[in-house]
Formats: structure tokens, C-alpha cells, sequence
């Protein structure tokens, strides 16, 4: 029973940032390896806040603005010159901007492990006479994820932000001619994802500490969940991170912890021989 | 009207014989033969070169002999196949393993250890390759990373075997008398590099190349043309993972030691980096790729220690150069070292005079590049990847 | 068929040239000129790095990547000690010159920058290489070209090996600190039901094989492991700490890096879950762990986790602050490393340089490394520095410390206090008490 609710709150941050890369990816077809890095950062400078002036909901703040900044200008500076060129380009490009960010993370801020609140108690919720793995903090953490995750399937179901945001994934060319104002609708969608990517960040970092490369195997986890839920859905990345939460969970609680990362790995595959686009994309025939 | 021409435009207009070379100066036409001739006169200048440096840049030199064949064999699989592989450290890592436990347990030769470390590379590469032509694109990427993140794993999960994270002890090669072992180590090293890398580049201007090419570029064209998609695609991931393999065996032997933690996944993404940073789909490339991933880290040491921080921060002073480094590149030169090298020649040698093919002859051909290599592509085609997009 | 000839002519050109330039470009970066192509000669090896007026010496640690955190402050450390040594004069006229390479915690690059510290920059010794796995990939490397491997910052039992007759450890190997832990644990909490958490590697298995030694496997009911991954602590410790509840486990013996003692702190209060902790002195750095709590529950549950906690020290308690060693190496670390925190990884790096600078010493005027290696073996044991025990080298035994004694904390940390009195003992040897009538003290003035 503890394993599974710790399944389900590891798995709460994973679905984040696995949505994350989920709007990045139906935003400009790019797999952005710096989204851990980027939420890194904003969640450094939401620790400076809490710092200096000890407000937990102002850190967050900063967190999500700083975090829509940064996502912002790394579309138009560094992303933008390699959106129209092969997609392995743009891999190593953003490969090359999460080192960047972790030695500018260890350079202001030394590379030490540092605490970051959680504002909630983290102490597990009574049930009678018994305590769960289950505290304040995580039933938080779950609520802002599905608030998240609700926003943006109403923005990109019923908007017509969304359909814009999709039709300049899809066909650019056709958007413009409709009028649709590509590149700054592109910057919106990595703006909106840097922001969820930093909204995961400061909520993991009570959780594994705060250091230039903490949001690394969290980006991977993120990657698999959005992996095994389809790149293109939103709620796939959620249940995608659910499976690899409570994967990891059991793994780790029944088989052994040097197995979890091959235990994720084996249901990853399982999920992919199944359903080869992920959980929730929509079946496309390739047998001719 | 004829008689207005003048006689020098008649001459210039006249198509002209081509100046060829004698023919002991060219190379021979049967790529077999060709890419022999080729490998020898590689392995001729590196050693040349192995034997006009120090000790330690002969390690070096071993070095990016090790990290060659590695990218070259991605190459393979996501250059000249289409495939994008986030796992390469992974196959190495089974290459290291395999030659290192026939070392530790066997009496047997260097070079079979290495043959094993090809072949257990390549059987894994198989392995993986059957549930991986079934994904494409960013699919395939999640894959593979998961691979190269929960494959060490397995070696401390039967530490037994593997002696977890302490690792395999690998006794250091022993040169024959005289020879300083760090040369030996780049002899070794180079010369199985360019041995594999002459069959890689036989492969890819056989028919098994065409159909990697074919797959790569129109997986319907081909299996209409009745070429096995998923059969090549398999194919692929196990040219890629045998030399891969052999990066990994040779990687025992240059380190004394395999121990998962060489093997994380900054091994994989440095691989992959390398690769496009030196021009994807090409082996010329890949050698490229692999003098910079191991010069670009000491460049930027020694920038940053110049800069007399402590060391703390000159290390991540270093690190802000290699990252600044991969990102200027591919904004700078999207088709990494070797594209922008062959645009380069290719503008220079567009004058009208060179335009007619004169001075360089026919029969002269090149074999150490798969053909494609010439499309300048350092990446999968736009269209290539899924994901609803169709 | 010819237009394809023509492109594929300048490939082969192109091939050969690229391999010409790359071994231009390897040449040129080579720094210094050795072009030697034979063997080194033992004789002229003995004095590289040494010159008149300096000493040469290198090492490679993490500064950078998951590893970094913590152990990244030691080698500075080291080099604010040296730093002090040469502002009074040096080690008989010659300054010390210590260059710190970041490995990022890979053999593979340990590999290569060692060669790079030996070959190239001609190191005297590599001194306070960290890391187990690290540095096995190096030994037979230093081995061989008879460089001098002193005081390999791990606990491992493999450093003291007539294989490697110039590899020398200083820290207490983990299998004696898990003795010294486990005979506490079996005496002051005999009947009490004990559960071990301890990283899957040979830090943790050997510190096991210590504990093995002295509790009796009747009394524990519970071992977990974990790795010691990014991946794998980014899922937290939860599973094995309700393991070890679930277990019963009355007592929890922790062999565990300080991020993963934090984990396990925060699992257990999670779960309302409070047994005896015993941590290793691996994982128990006050400082660092009250960092790493302070912000549990808003700030008020956090650093009171620590209270009670069992662990132990082989070098004088960072809290007593009337010891004058403590006094003399926060000053040194306040001037030479300043920003560094005063915690338990610079002490480490500090005293290891104090040993180091002993060993120079010992060594004589005509330094050589042979003469280095001697020294210690010969010496060694008898070096009054700022351990609690005494380092044990001879010419068997090439472990440095290998006793300690066992505190308790308080107050959040604040508070530590010695609940067993230094005791030593060997791999396999019995644990025997250790008292000395006036412990060592450093040379007056020092610090200044």
C-alpha cells in the first residue's frame, strides 16, 4: 500500500515533466533534453527567493515566471535557427544547453546539495492508528499536476490558442497562410512548457534535494512517462508517469532497487511493443 | 551562326578528354580492393603520426581510435539507417564486459577477447533490434535511453559475475620488449579500428548499405521493393553494437578496468554528440567526432585554468565551454565537421576551370564514405519522424 | 556513374588528410615535447615533479556531476592546507603545486587524466584520488610507472596490497569503522531487533562485513539496499525504510552516502517511523545533513531528525571548537579556501594534507618517490597529527587509520557526544581500546 502511494506521487512529478516535453514536442516537434536543466535553474532562483525572503508562494512565483522566461528565449535564440533543420540537430543542440546550464547552476550557486521547502507537511497522513506514505505535501503535488494537466487540455481542445499552437506544429506553411503568427505562437508553447517543467522542479526538490544536475534522472523518468503515454497527449504523459512511478515503486519494493532503472526500461519496452506511438496516440497503420 | 565562333571557343566548347592519373595512382575501383588500399594507407599514417608523438598522445590517439569506431558505428544506425539511438554506451558496455570476462577468466589471446567483445555486442545488438524496428523516431530515442540508463544495472545486480561496481580488472596489454605500452595500446587500438572500419565500409556499398539507405529514406518504397524493413533495421543495430563492441573491448584495455560506472548515460549522449558534431553518416566524420570529444574537454580545462579560478569553478567553466561548444556548431555548421568541409571543398572546386572534371581523373574513387554521405544530411529527414503527423 | 566517381574522389583524399591533421592537431597539443619511446627507467622517474624550489603533485577528484556534491570540497581543501605550508616557507624550500583534475566521478576519465597528470605534466605523486571505482582503474597504471598513489581518498580494503607497493590509504577502511559500529550496536543495544540499510556497492558491502563481525545475525531482521544512482535516489527510499519498519527493525544501521542518509531521515519521518539511528561516518556529516533537512515540515521538524543519531569519528568532533587543531584548520580553510564551509569534507581534505606534509617531511631533503614511499612505511605509525587514532603504516600495512571512536548528537546536530572512546582494530583482528595520555598537539601557532 506505501508502495503505491509513493508510486503514485514520484509518479505526479514524472507526469509533469513529462508534460512538459509533451507541449515542446507538439509545440515544434523537438525532444528538448534541456528541459531538466531549464527547471533547474528556475527552481535555484525560487530557492534565492525563499532565502532572502522566506515566502514559499512568492518562490513559486518566481519559479513558474523565471521559468516562461527562460523558455522563451531559448526558442527564440537558440532553438529557432535549428527548428527547420534535421531533429538531431536540435538534440544535441539542446544536449549542449543543459550542460551549459548545469556549469552556469554550479558556477552562481557551487555545486553542494541544498534543501528547498515543501511548505505542506511531509509528514504521512494518519489513518487510524496507522501512518501513510502519504502526506500533505504529496496530496499537493498531485492537485497541481491535474490542475496543470486540466489547463492544457481545455487550452488545446477549446481554444483557439491551442489550435493554432497545433496547427504550427503540424503545418507551419498552412498556418501562415491563414494567418496564424507561427513563431510567436512556437515561443508560447516552449514558454508554457518551461513553466510546467519549473512548476516540477520546485515540487521534486523538497523531495531529492536541489543541486546543478538533481532534475537529471527526473528528466528521464519525465521522458519514458511521455514516451509510454505518446508524445503527442497530455494525458498521456499523466498516465505515462503514473506507470513509471508505480513501476519503479514495486520494482524497487519487491525485486530490488539496483533493478529499478531496468525495470522501467522493461516496461517501457513492454508498453511499446504493444502500442509502438505510446498508450494514447492514435493508431496509424504502416503495414503496406 | 558557325563560322563566328572563334577558334578559341570552339576550344573551350569542345568537350574535353579527361586528364586521367597513371594508373598506379588511382585507386582500384572494387570497393573491396579500394577500401583496403585505403585502410592500409590510413593505418599507415597513424602510425606515422603514433610514432611523432609522446606518450601520452599516443593514448589520445588510442582514444579517439576507441571513439571512431564507437561513433562510426552509430553512424551507421542513425546516419546511413535512420534510426536515432540514444544506447550506444550500452553496446559498448557489452563489448567491455564480454572481453573483459574472457580476459579475467580465460587464458585466451587479446585478439580473441576483442573478436568476443565484437560478436557479444552484436548478438545483443540483435537482440534489441527486433523490439526497436518496430518504433520509430522519438519512440525509438526513449528506448534506446532507457537501455543505456538500466543496463548497468545488471552488472550489480549479478555481482557474481560481473564483481558490481568495483568491476573487471584488466591486466594492462603487454608490449613486445621496448615499446612504450601507451604506443602499443595506440598500435592495437588503431590497427582493429581500421580493420573493422574497412568491413563497415565494404557493408555500406554492399547491397545491405543500399538497403539501409533505402529503408532510411522511404520505408514503403523499399518494402515495396521487396526489401525486409524490419530485417534490415535489425541489421543496422548489429553493424552498429559490433563496433560498438569493439570501442568497448578496447576500452578495457586502455582503462585496466570495466566498471559501470564508465558507462552512464553521458557516454551514450557524448557518443551521439560527437557524431553529429562531426557529420552524420560519414566514418571520416566519425573520426572527426572523436578528436573532439577528446580534445574539446582539455581545450577547455586549460582555458579555464588560465583563467586562475579555483578549481571548482574552472571545471564548470570548462564544462560552460564544451556545452557552448556543441551548441555553436550545429548553429554554425548544421551538417557537422565533415558538411561543412565538403561545402567548403565543393565551393572552392566550383570555378569554371575545375567545373569540366579536369585535373583530378576518373577511376579515382573514394570507398571510406558510404555514398550517401555526399547528400549532406546530418540527420533524419523532417519527414521522417511519426507522431501523428501523418 | 561518373558524376558519382567524381564526388567520391575527394572523400579518399579527404580521408587521408583528415588522419594527417589529426595527428597534427595531436601533436600540437601535446604541451610538453616528451617524445620518449621507450619504457621510463626507474632512475629517472624518482624526482619527477621535483625541483629545487617545488613539488609537483596532482589528483583527480569530482568536481563536477551527481557525485560532486560534498566530496568536491576536499581536494580544495587539501590545497588551502598546502597553501599554508608554502606562505611559511614550504616543505624544506619547496612550495607545493597541487593540480586538482575533475574526473566527474568516471574511470574512464580518471583513466585518461591520470595518464595525462603522470605523462604529461610529470606529477610527483597523485595525491587524494577519490573515489573506489575511480581509482581501481588507475592502480596498476601508477603501479607500474612506480608513481606514488598516497592516500586514496576511499575506504575500500583493496589499498593495501603487496601488489600495489606505492598505493597508500589514509581513511579508515569501512569494514573496521562497521566492526567498531556493530561491537557498539551488540553491546549498548544487545536484544534489540536491528536492520541495516547500506549502498549496494563495496562501500556498503564491506561496511556490512564489519557489522556481520560483531552483531549477531540473530538480531537483524532486515537488510536493504540501494544504488547509489541519480536515478535511482530520485525515487526516494521509501520501499526500504517501510521494509525496515515492517521488519520491526528497532535499531537501523545506515551505510549510506550523506544524500541517501538525508533520503532515509525523511522516509522515515514520512512515515512516522523513529528507531536508533547508527550512520557510518560516511554518511553522517552534521553539517551537511542539516542543510539538506532544515526545510522539512517548514523548517521546524528538520535538523531535530538528527538528534540521537549514533555515529563515529576518527578525527577531532567539527564542534569542539577548544580543540586547537579544529581552531588551527578553520583558520586555514577561513584564509586559503575561503567561502569553503567548515564541515566534515574540508576537515578530511585539511588533515589529509597535514598527513601528506608529514610524510614530505619524513621523507627528507633528497626527496625521491621511493624515499616518499618509505617514509610512510617506516614512519608513518608513529606521525602525531590530528587523528583520535594513530595511522598504522609499515611496510605490510598501507591503511592509514583504522580505529575511531563513537559520538552521539544533539541538538539538531549542534551537539556531539563521545559515547565510546577510541578504539582500533584491523580487518581481521580483535577491536582493542586506544588511550593515549595527552593526545598530539600541533605546533604552536598553528593556523597563523
Amino acid at each position: 500500500m506505501d508502495l503505491t502511494l509513493d508510486g503514485v506521487t514520484n509518479g505526479a512529478i514524472f507526469a509533469a515533466v513529462g508534460l512538459a516535453l509533451v507541449l515542446i514536442w507538439r509545440a515544434t516537434r523537438i525532444l528538448n533534453f534541456a528541459q531538466g536543466a531549464m527547471a533547474m535553474i528556475s527552481t535555484y532562483l525560487a530557492a534565492t527567493v525563499v532565502e532572502h525572503h522566506g515566502s514559499y508562494w512568492l518562490a513559486v512565483a518566481v519559479a513558474l515566471a523565471s521559468g516562461a522566461l527562460i523558455g522563451a528565449v531559448v526558442e527564440r535564440l537558440v532553438v529557432r535557427p535549428v527548428e527547420r533543420r534535421p531533429p538531431l540537430n536540435a538534440v544535441i543542440v539542446t544536449l549542449g544547453l543543459l550542460v551549459v546550464l548545469e556549469a552556469v547552476a554550479g558556477l552562481v550557486w557551487g555545486g553542494g546539495l541544498r534543501s528547498f521547502p515543501a511548505y505542506f507537511s511531509q509528514v504521512g497522513l494518519r489513518f487510524g492508528h496507522r501512518r501513510v506514505a502519504f502526506s500533505d505535501f504529496d496530496a499537493y503535488v498531485l492537485v497541481a499536476i491535474i490542475v496543470v494537466l486540466g489547463v492544457l487540455v481545455v487550452l488545446f481542445r477549446f481554444t483557439d490558442t491551442g489550435l493554432r499552437m497545433r496547427a504550427s506544429a503540424f503545418e507551419p506553411e498552412v498556418a501562415r497562410l491563414l494567418g496564424v503568427r507561427v513563431g510567436r505562437t512556437l515561443t508560447l508553447g516552449w514558454l508554457l512548457a518551461a513553466a510546467v517543467g519549473a512548476l516540477a522542479g520546485v515540487l521534486v526538490a523538497p523531495r531529492i534535494f536541489l543541486s546543478p544536475n538533481y532534475m537529471d534522472a527526473v528528466f528521464v523518468y519525465g521522458f519514458t512517462s511521455a514516451v509510454i503515454g505518446g508524445l503527442d497527449s497530455p494525458p498521456g504523459a499523466v498516465v505515462g508517469g503514473l506507470v513509471t512511478g508505480l513501476a519503479l515503486s514495486y520494482v524497487g519494493g519487491y525485486v530490488g532497487s539496483s533493478l529499478e532503472d531496468l525495470g522501467a526500461l522493461v516496461i517501457l519496452i513492454a508498453v511499446l511493443m504493444v502500442r509502438p506511438q505510446g498508450l494514447f496516440a492514435p493508431r496509424a497503420e504502416r503495414r503496406v | 551562326m558557325p563560322e563566328a565562333v572563334s577558334s578559341a571557343e570552339r576550344t573551350a566548347r569542345r568537350p574535353r578528354a579527361p586528364v586521367t592519373r597513371p594508373a598506379w595512382l588511382r585507386l582500384p575501383e572494387q570497393p573491396m580492393a579500394r577500401h583496403l588500399v585505403l585502410g592500409v594507407l590510413a593505418s599507415a599514417a597513424l602510425f606515422a603520426v603514433s610514432m611523432a608523438v609522446g606518450s601520452y598522445n599516443d593514448y589520445q590517439l588510442a582514444q579517439i581510435g576507441i571513439n571512431a569506431v564507437a561513433i562510426a558505428g552509430l553512424s551507421v544506425l542513425v546516419g546511413t539507417n535512420g534510426q536515432i539511438s540514444l544506447g550506444q554506451g550500452a553496446f559498448v558496455m557489452v563489448g567491455a564486459y564480454g572481453a573483459g570476462l574472457v580476459l579475467v577468466h580465460t587464458k585466451l589471446p587479446v585478439a580473441l577477447a576483442l573478436v568476443v567483445a565484437v560478436a557479444a555486442s552484436g548478438a545483443f545488438g540483435v537482440v534489441i533490434g527486433v523490439p526497436a524496428s518496430r518504433l520509430r523516431g522519438p519512440y525509438l530515442a526513449g528506448m534506446t535511453l532507457a537501455l543505456a540508463i538500466g543496463l548497468p544495472a545488471v552488472t550489480i545486480k549479478y555481482r557474481g559475475v560481473f564483481n558490481g561496481e568495483e568491476g573487471l580488472s584488466i591486466n594492462p596489454l603487454v608490449p613486445p620488449g621496448g615499446v612504450d605500452p601507451q604506443r602499443w595500446l595506440s598500435w592495437v587500438v588503431l590497427a582493429s579500428v581500421v580493420a573493422l572500419l574497412v568491413l563497415v565500409a565494404n557493408v555500406l556499398r554492399s547491397r545491405f548499405g543500399r538497403a539501409f539507405r533505402a529503408v532510411r529514406d522511404d520505408e514503403v518504397a523499399a518494402a515495396l521493393v521487396g526489401i525486409s524493413v524490419a530485417r534490415t533495421q535489425v541489421l543496422a543495430f548489429a553493424v552498429s553494437s559490433a563496433c560498438a563492441g569493439l570501442a568497448g573491448g578496447l576500452l578495457g584495455l586502455a582503462t585496466g578496468i570495466v566498471n559501470p560506472g564508465g558507462f552512464s548515460i553521458v557516454l551514450s549522449i557524448s557518443l551521439l554528440a560527437g557524431m553529429v558534431v562531426g557529420g552524420t553518416g560519414s566514418i571520416v566524420g566519425a573520426w572527426w567526432g572523436a578528436a573532439l570529444l577528446v580534445y574539446v574537454p582539455q581545450w577547455s580545462s586549460t582555458i579555464a585554468n588560465h583563467l586562475g579560478l579555483q578549481s571548482g569553478q574552472s571545471s564548470n567553466v570548462a564544462l560552460l565551454f564544451y556545452g557552448a561548444v556543441l551548441v555553436v556548431v550545429m548553429l554554425v555548421a548544421p551538417s557537422g565537421i565533415q558538411g561543412g568541409l565538403q561545402r567548403a571543398l565543393a565551393a572552392l572546386s566550383r570555378r569554371p576551370a575545375a567545373a569540366s572534371g579536369s585535373g583530378r581523373g576518373a577511376g579515382v574513387v573514394a570507398a571510406r564514405q558510404p555514398v550517401g554521405a555526399t547528400q549532406v544530411s546530418s540527420g533524419l529527414p523532417e519527414d521522417e519522424l511519426p507522431g501523428g503527423s501523418g | 556513374m561518373r558524376q558519382s566517381v567524381r564526388r567520391r574522389r575527394r572523400p579518399a583524399l579527404r580521408a587521408l588528410g583528415t588522419v594527417c591533421v589529426v595527428g597534427l592537431m595531436a601533436a600540437a597539443c601535446s604541451s610538453s615535447s616528451s617524445s620518449s619511446a621507450s619504457v621510463p627507467s626507474a632512475g629517472a622517474n624518482e624526482t619527477a615533479g621535483v625541483t629545487a624550489t617545488s613539488i609537483l603533485l596532482g589528483t583527480t577528484t569530482p568536481q563536477t556531476g551527481p557525485a560532486a556534491p560534498g566530496y568536491s570540497e576536499i581536494a580544495p581543501a587539501t590545497k588551502a592546507y598546502f597553501d599554508y605550508v608554502n606562505a611559511k616557507g614550504g616543505v624544506y624550500g619547496r612550495k607545493i603545486t597541487y593540480k586538482i583534475d575533475n574526473d566527474m566521478y568516471d574511470p574512464s576519465q580518471t583513466a585518461t587524466l591520470t595518464r595525462q597528470l603522470v605523462l604529461q605534466d610529470r606529477i610527483f605523486a597523485d595525491v587524494g584520488p577519490l573515489g573506489t571505482p575511480t581509482f581501481l582503474a588507475v592502480k596498476d597504471f601508477l603501479n607500474t610507472e612506480r608513481v606514488p598513489a598516497i592516500f586514496v581518498e576511499s575506504g575500500c580494503n583493496c589499498w593495501s596490497d603487496p601488489k600495489l607497493p606505492y598505493t597508500f590509504g589514509w581513511q579508515p577502511p569501512y569494514t573496521d569503522e562497521g566492526k567498531i559500529l556493530g561491537k557498539y550496536v551488540a553491546t549498548k543495544f544487545s536484544g534489540e531487533k536491528v536492520g541495516y540499510l547500506y549502498q549496494d556497492d563495496e562501500f556498503g558491502l564491506d561496511g556490512v562485513k564489519g557489522l556481520d563481525a560483531e552483531i549477531p545475525g540473530s538480531s537483524v531482521v532486515g537488510r536493504q539496499t540501494y544504488t547509489a544512482t541519480p536515478q535511482a535516489l530520485a525515487a526516494g527510499l521509501g520501499s526500504q525504510i517501510s521494509a525496515l519498519k515492517q521488519a520491526g527493525a528497532q535499531v537501523v544501521v545506515l551505510y549510506t552516502i550523506p544524500a541517501a542518509t538525508a533520503l532515509a531521515l525523511l522516509a522515515a519521518a514520512q512515515i512516522g517511523y523513529s528507531p536508533q539511528w547508527v550512520v557510518s561516518s560516511v554518511g553522517s556529516d552534521p553539517p551537511t545533513l542539516t542543510g539538506l533537512l532544515a526545510s522539512f515540515s517548514q523548517g521546524k521538524a528538520g535538523a531535530a531528525l538528527l538528534d540521537g543519531l549514533i555515529t563515529n569519528a576518527y578525527l577531532p568532533l567539527l564542534t569542539d571548537t577548544a580543540n586547537p587543531w579544529v581552531a588551527g584548520f578553520k583558520k586555514i580553510l577561513a584564509q586559503y579556501d575561503p567561502g569553503a564551509p567548515w564541515d566534515g569534507n574540508t576537515e578530511y581534505g585539511l588533515a589529509l594534507g597535514y598527513t601528506f606534509v608529514q610524510a614530505l617531511q619524513a621523507a627528507g631533503k633528497n626527496l625521491t618517490r621511493s624515499g616518499l614511499v618509505k617514509a610512510l612505511e617506516e614512519h608513518g605509525s608513529s606521525f602525531q597529527g590530528p587523528g583520535l587514532v594513530p595511522t598504522t603504516y609499515s611496510a605490510t600495512v598501507h591503511y592509514g587509520f583504522q580505529g575511531s571512536e563513537v559520538v552521539q548528537e544533539e541538538s539538531g546536530g549542534q551537539v556531539l557526544n563521545v559515547v565510546n572512546p577510541p578504539e582500533v582494530t584491523t580487518l581481521t583482528g580483535p577491536i582493542t581500546p586506544f588511550a593515549q595520555a595527552t593526545s598530539p598537539q600541533p605546533p604552536a601557532g598553528f593556523g597563523s
